[in-house]
């Protein structure tokens, strides 16, 4: 077969495994438009009315809480969350990588062992930790473990990120008579930026989904993340809602979709290189 | 490729004055550097990992002290609970079935596209995105809506989850991509002079030199797809439901923990499903020493 048409047959087998992979998302958005009755009814693409009664639903809010306070909780969660990983998995990963101590290799075995360890196996006592600290019905119980440096996939990350910056700036940081502190914040940090970002996007998407922590920890409506409250929802039977539960499935979906636009380069990679699992 | 399996460098031993010069510190500031990791190893992996052996043998509600009972949650879990049992059938079966899908489709897809085109970038960013998305809770409310024909039947109910999760093909795709472009293509050329077919090609060269990577995917995937749980939870109301098919173990445990608060029944089934992964994952490990190749030049 002749080369131009071979390639035009590989873009349309791609393309036609792609299209049905992005369909529920597609979906998704035209739903949103779609009145509550209808989106039961059909599964095609295109609303036969456009309608914007879903968004208009939720302007009223949820359970007495307006709808943007999920978004600010969310963000201010994801963000914490995000915040919280750079500085410690960075701090925990220039040890791992540049520092010598006793113990470092049994050290870092166990890091890497707790990157397969199921939350399920810590999260009671976590919990009554938490309980006892005070810290049920706060974000605290979601950031401070990534303050401690618990999210071992970011450590890692960070650790094979210095590994690849050559030792001699080190030595001639060092030969100045710069100290391991100056060193990790004038030569290292700044050389391991594709790392921090990376670390921080993937932190952010990540604790933006994540339903379980959040169902366990935070109980008061006004203190509620999007999850939670797209949890509202799916607790109702009623299908009058469903429009409405679209539309806030969709706007959720939103800040996700930007990051991947702005930084998929970086995440696919950063992801690819690390053996970093999403 | 880097993976997880790398070992860190071996320091060169040198001489102290050298090492004074390279090192010029005492260890107490590495230990400055990973203070934060070191408290949150102690008070929130092993000890709460300690916590919960002990309140596995005790009756715990949260509210009172606990009280010892001795096996008595194991022999309850183990003999007493039929639901139990359910969820860990339903759960057996969806890592069974959605692991392997999964990883196929994920071989599958990256063998597609890698191939030299401008458009390689785009597609392999298009397969990930439902990996990003995928765990949100919005897409398991479109799953919902979607499959809701399905998910008022047992077995159909578990297979909209296992869609949902082979839906998510694109990371370990991204993965196996990776790894395909490490193999030389010296070796393809060498199974090409011999007259090798596709097939040929795929079983000597491509499975064998990808087999570290697969080894890799395959204990991520196993591991992650035991602790599923948004999907079960939306598509179920919370219940497991019907009639316990899409009863996850997580969604078993949290029922117990967080609903029922019978803390000390939930950490008893939290140890038996970490010593279940372990076991798994050491029978992985044992097993790769005869199917995963490490050597060559990938």
């Amino acid at each position: 077969m002749n080369p131009a048409l071979r390639r035009v047959g590989w873009h349309l087998l791609v393309l036609a495994l792609l299209v049905p992979l992005l369909y529920p998302i597609v979906w998704l958005a035209a739903a949103s438009f779609k009145p509550s009755s209808e989106i039961l009814q059909s599964l095609a693409l295109l609303p036969k009315q456009v309608i914007l009664d879903n968004y208009a639903a939720l302007a009223d809010g949820l359970g007495g809480v307006p709808i943007w306070r999920f978004f600010v909780n969310s963000i201010l969660v994801s963000g914490g969350c995000a915040a919280a990983n750079i500085l410690s998995c960075s701090l925990a990963g220039y040890a791992f990588a540049r520092l010598r101590f006793r113990m470092r290799a049994p050290l870092f075995g166990f890091m890497l062992a707790t990157i397969m360890l199921p939350t399920h196996a810590v999260l009671i006592p976590q919990y009554t930790i938490f309980q006892q600290l005070g810290m049920v019905d706060t974000f605290w119980p979601m950031i401070l473990p990534k303050l401690l440096a618990t999210d071992a996939f970011f450590v890692f990350l960070m650790v094979q990120f210095m590994r690849n910056i050559p030792r001699e700036l080190d030595e001639a940081a060092r030969l100045d008579g710069c100290g391991s502190i100056r060193i990790f914040s004038a030569v290292i940090l700044p050389l391991i930026r594709p790392a921090v970002i990376t670390t921080a996007i993937f932190t952010f998407i990540w604790t933006w989904n994540d339903f379980l922590t959040q169902l366990i920890y935070l109980s008061s409506p006004e203190k509620y993340t999007l999850p939670l409250a797209l949890r509202l929802f799916i607790d109702t039977t009623d299908s009058s809602q469903y429009g409405p539960m679209l539309a806030l499935s969709a706007l959720a979906l939103v800040p996700i979709l930007l990051f991947f636009a702005a930084f998929q380069r970086l995440l696919v990679e950063g992801f690819a290189t690390s053996g970093l699992k999403g | 490729m880097t993976t997880v399996l790398d070992r860190p460098p071996r320091v060169p031993k040198t001489r102290t004055a050298d090492r004074k010069r390279r090192y010029g510190e005492r260890p107490s500031v590495a230990y400055l550097f990973l203070s934060p990791w070191i408290v949150g190893a102690l008070l929130l992996t092993l000890g709460p990992m300690a916590a919960s052996l002990y309140l596995s043998f005790t009756d715990y509600d949260l509210f009172t002290s606990p009280e010892w009972t001795g096996l008595d949650n194991y022999l309850r879990i183990l003999t007493d609970d039929p639901h139990f049992w359910n969820s860990v059938w339903a759960t057996t079966k969806f890592v069974v079935i959605s692991v392997p899908v999964q990883l196929a489709a994920a071989l599958g897809v990256a063998m597609l596209i890698n191939r030299r085109s401008r458009a390689q970038g785009t597609y392999r960013s298009a397969f990930y995105a439902p990996s990003l998305l995928g765990a949100s809770v919005s897409v398991a409310v479109v799953w919902r809506v979607i499959f809701h024909d399905w998910v008022g039947q047992p077995n159909r109910a578990l297979l909209a989850l296992v869609l949902l999760a082979v839906w998510q093909f694109g990371a370990p795709m991204v993965i196996f991509l990776a790894g395909l472009q490490q193999i030389p293509q010296e070796y393809y050329d060498a199974v090409a002079v011999d007259g090798a077919g596709r097939w040929r090609t795929f079983v000597s060269i491509t499975l064998p030199m990808l087999s570290p990577v697969i080894f890799f995917n395959l204990v991520l995937d196993t591991i992650r797809a035991f602790q599923v749980f948004t999907g079960a939870y939306v598509i179920s109301n919370g219940t497991g439901g019907p009639s316990d098919s899409t009863l996850f173990y997580t969604l078993y445990l949290y029922e117990k923990g967080f609903v029922e608060f019978k803390m000390g029944y939930a950490s008893a089934m939290a140890w038996l499903l970490l010593v279940a992964v372990a076991t798994i994952t050491a029978l992985l490990f044992r097993s790769s020493r005869r199917w995963v190749f490490y050597g060559g030049d990938a």
